[in-house]
């Protein structure tokens, strides 16, 4: 797990010109650029992005991802617990469908069923009669985010054919139909630990930088001690603690609090800097002499003009709680089976009979090298976006 | 110099001891202990596991007082025995730190060798094809997860036979090895989980290395070296890189906690017995008195290599005085 350390004072530096720009915007003279004139700063940011090609790839590819994760019960051709203990480590099928028959004419796509030669090896032949692949056909029960309650499946084969696209693990479950229902944990840590962890870092930031005195100074102890922690042995202590007699949704919330618990203080020691400075703008003094109270004027004339700032390092920090919960999954720590998630479906891949035998196992970690990516795609193009010296 | 150096060592004690208190708050505070597997034991004697748990203190659920049990022996330079393996904390320790800072270490030079090179190409070829692939290697090494990568090498390592799979000595060989070819053997399979971490330490060095060049090349001095008729070469070397290297340093302190948690993993997947795995196995085994003493280890650490990356800054930055 790595996480980008930012600069502090970098960012402080950075990130205090287009907060103050924000709100003046007839401060012309940082902003020469024609097109972008009676535009508000977030439609002059989204036509940067959308400028950007690496950071719209990566928009469209997180985009996808976690659309599919939605709706991962009606893509997936089974449950991500439908066991086939026959079928252990049976091969990916993206090559074993078929669009010509054997005299070589097109045929809507069929597959053929699989039977085990040596259970031991893993290794199957294909019987003889077809089986199509349908469209919308009735399965495996899932719910799409609690509501919808369904069993049919965008595409599937007739038992005893039986759909591996990414292959098959230990106990023959889906692989693919894995992949989409780990999605749906895998993904969400990362935007809840992310809003966690940022209102935490805003309240915190805010309260400090603007109070300053003892209250700024103790609370940037603690941030120190929580920066100085080598992060990942302590996110191991604390799983330890909460132990592992818990219900899956429990150690799903369990990981979220403990990794946002880690990563709030980066973001509050940020925050407090541009607090700081904005604290003393005319604006804020302004509301300051107007009698509004400290908390209105922390959270709607503060904080506000430190958002953008905010968006970039939180979707830069997203990787951080994806990476997060793979590690914990990996270690044997995090989501148990039979649940799936990225992180516990690699544990597989740990036995190195496994690994060289059934590669396979591996696919999961694809997916989170993608989407880990996408995120860095596009929380640097924010960042450039947010970025006032770029004009284009 | 003197003076800082000690003044920040001074300042980690306090460090220390907040860390080691909030672990010893968290190991109480976590259900069971390492008696309840003995527990399970039936020729154990309850009056044994009595014992046992009135010597370790493990039968007060007071934080401070277990803390004070650990912390006065400690301070003695006593960080007591290991419950799982019956040696001595440190000894275990000692055993397994050399293994960790090899990785490390290796990790750390392989990623500063890259990355130097590799950011300044890119900032001279800014925007061109060197650049884009340079960028595209940046950002496979920043998104690619420790754990994948290091699962990639095993395969690729047992698939061709080319490296060991793992481990961190060939375990049949080792002792009839003269000691050159120990040497070779454990460098041999240093190779590949020295690459997955430095690869993905270098990805950021990169990225920090080309805005850094980018920005010192535009400046006026860089101009007047070259009006002066300097070598491109010698511009770079004696006039660029020794600017904008400053900041890297500076993001060295800062990402050793991530190196040492990409460390725990990529050590986890290799077989690699250093203090990752170590601790990890203490953690599961609630070893009380190896997780203390290991984290105690881990602090001073991240402690010492922060201050290393200062006292460098000073030395090759001479705007920089530590006082």
């Amino acid at each position: 797990m790595k996480r980008e350390m930012p600069d502090p004072l970098k960012h402080h530096e950075q990130a205090v010109l287009p907060a103050g720009e924000e709100t003046v915007p007839t401060d012309s003279v940082s902003e020469p650029n024609a097109a972008h004139r009676g535009r508000s700063p977030s439609q002059i940011i989204w036509l940067k992005l959308r400028r950007n090609r690496t950071a719209m790839i990566g928009l469209y590819i997180l985009a996808l991802l976690y659309g599919l994760a939605i709706i991962a019960g009606f893509v997936a051709p089974y449950s991500y617990d439908t066991v086939r203990n026959d079928l252990s480590f049976h091969p990916p099928m993206l090559t074993g469908i078929h669009f010509r028959d054997e005299e070589g004419r097109l045929v809507r796509p069929f597959v053929y069923a699989s039977l085990p030669v040596n259970p031991q090896l893993a290794t199957y032949r294909n019987d003889t009669a077809r089986y199509p692949i349908r469209f919308f056909v009735r399965g495996d029960s899932y719910s799409i985010l609690w509501i919808i309650k369904s069993n049919i499946h965008l595409f599937g084969v007739e038992e005893p054919a039986h759909l591996y696209l990414f292959g098959a693990d230990q106990t023959g479950e889906d692989i693919f139909s894995r992949i989409l229902f780990g999605a749906q944990i895998s993904l969400s840590i990362g935007i809840i630990g992310i809003i966690i962890s940022t209102v935490i870092g805003m309240i915190v930031g805010g309260v400090a930088g603007y109070f300053g005195g003892v209250t700024d100074f103790a609370l940037m102890r603690v941030v120190e001690v929580l920066l100085a922690l080598p992060s990942l042995y302590f996110i191991l202590i604390l799983r330890q603690m909460f132990g592992t007699g818990m219900s899956s949704t429990q150690i799903y919330l369990n990981i979220v609090v403990i990794l946002a618990f880690i990563g709030w203080a980066t973001e509050a020691r940020v925050i407090r800097g541009m607090v700081m400075g904005i604290k003393e703008r005319e604006y804020a003094i302004a509301a300051r002499a107007m009698g509004f109270s400290k908390t209105r004027i922390i959270i709607r004339h503060i904080l506000p003009n430190t958002l953008s700032f905010v968006i970039v390092t939180a979707t830069l920090s997203v990787p951080f709680y994806i990476l997060g919960e793979v590690a914990l999954s990996f270690l044997g720590v995090g989501i148990q089976l039979p649940e799936a998630s990225w992180g516990n479906m690699l544990i597989a891949a740990q036995s190195n009979r496994y690994l060289t035998d059934f590669p396979w196992v591996l696919t999961p970690g694809f997916f989170i090298f993608v989407a880990v990516m996408a995120w860095n795609f596009l929380g640097d193009g924010l960042r450039d976006a947010t970025d006032p010296r770029t004009l284009s | 110099m003197k003076t800082f150096i000690l003044r920040r060592l001074l300042t980690a004690i306090p460090l220390i001891i907040v860390v080691t208190f909030i672990t010893k708050a968290l190991l109480v505070a976590s259900p069971g202990n390492y008696l309840d597997t003995l527990r399970l034991t039936p020729s154990i004697s309850r009056e044994y596991i009595a014992q046992m748990e009135r010597m370790y203190h493990l039968d007060s659920n007071n934080v401070f007082e277990r803390y004070w049990y650990w912390l006065w022996p400690a301070l003695k330079g006593d960080f007591g025995y290991s419950f799982t393996k019956s040696a001595s904390v440190w000894s275990l320790i000692g055993e397994r730190v050399p293994n960790t800072l090899l990785l490390t270490g290796s990790a750390l030079v392989f990623s500063w060798l890259f990355a130097i090179p590799l950011g300044m190409l890119a900032a001279v070829y800014r925007n061109r094809w060197a650049d884009r692939i340079i960028g595209f290697v940046s950002f496979f090494g920043l998104s690619i997860p420790s754990v994948f990568f290091s699962l990639l090498m095993v395969l690729f390592a047992a698939r061709t036979g080319l490296f060991p799979a793992g481990g961190i000595h060939n375990q049949t060989m080792w002792d009839v090895m003269t000691p050159w070819q120990k040497f070779a053997d454990t460098l041999w399979h240093l190779v590949l989980p020295m690459i997955v971490l430095g690869t993905i330490g270098m990805a950021q060095y990169v990225r920090q290395m080309r805005s850094e060049m980018i920005e010192t090349l535009s400046q006026d001095y860089i101009r007047t070296a070259r009006a002066k008729g300097l070598s491109g070469w010698r511009v770079m070397t004696r006039h660029a890189l020794g600017n904008a290297i400053n900041p890297l340093v500076t993001l060295f302190g800062f990402s050793l906690s991530a190196l040492l948690a990409g460390a725990l993993l990529t050590e986890f997947v290799f077989g690699w017995p250093g203090l990752g795995t170590l601790i990890f196995d203490a953690l599961t085994s609630k070893d009380e008195p190896l997780v203390m003493a290991s984290v105690v280890m881990l602090v001073s650490m991240l402690v010492i290599g922060s201050l290393i990356a200062d006292v460098l800054l000073a030395i090759i930055d001479p705007r920089i005085r530590l006082e």
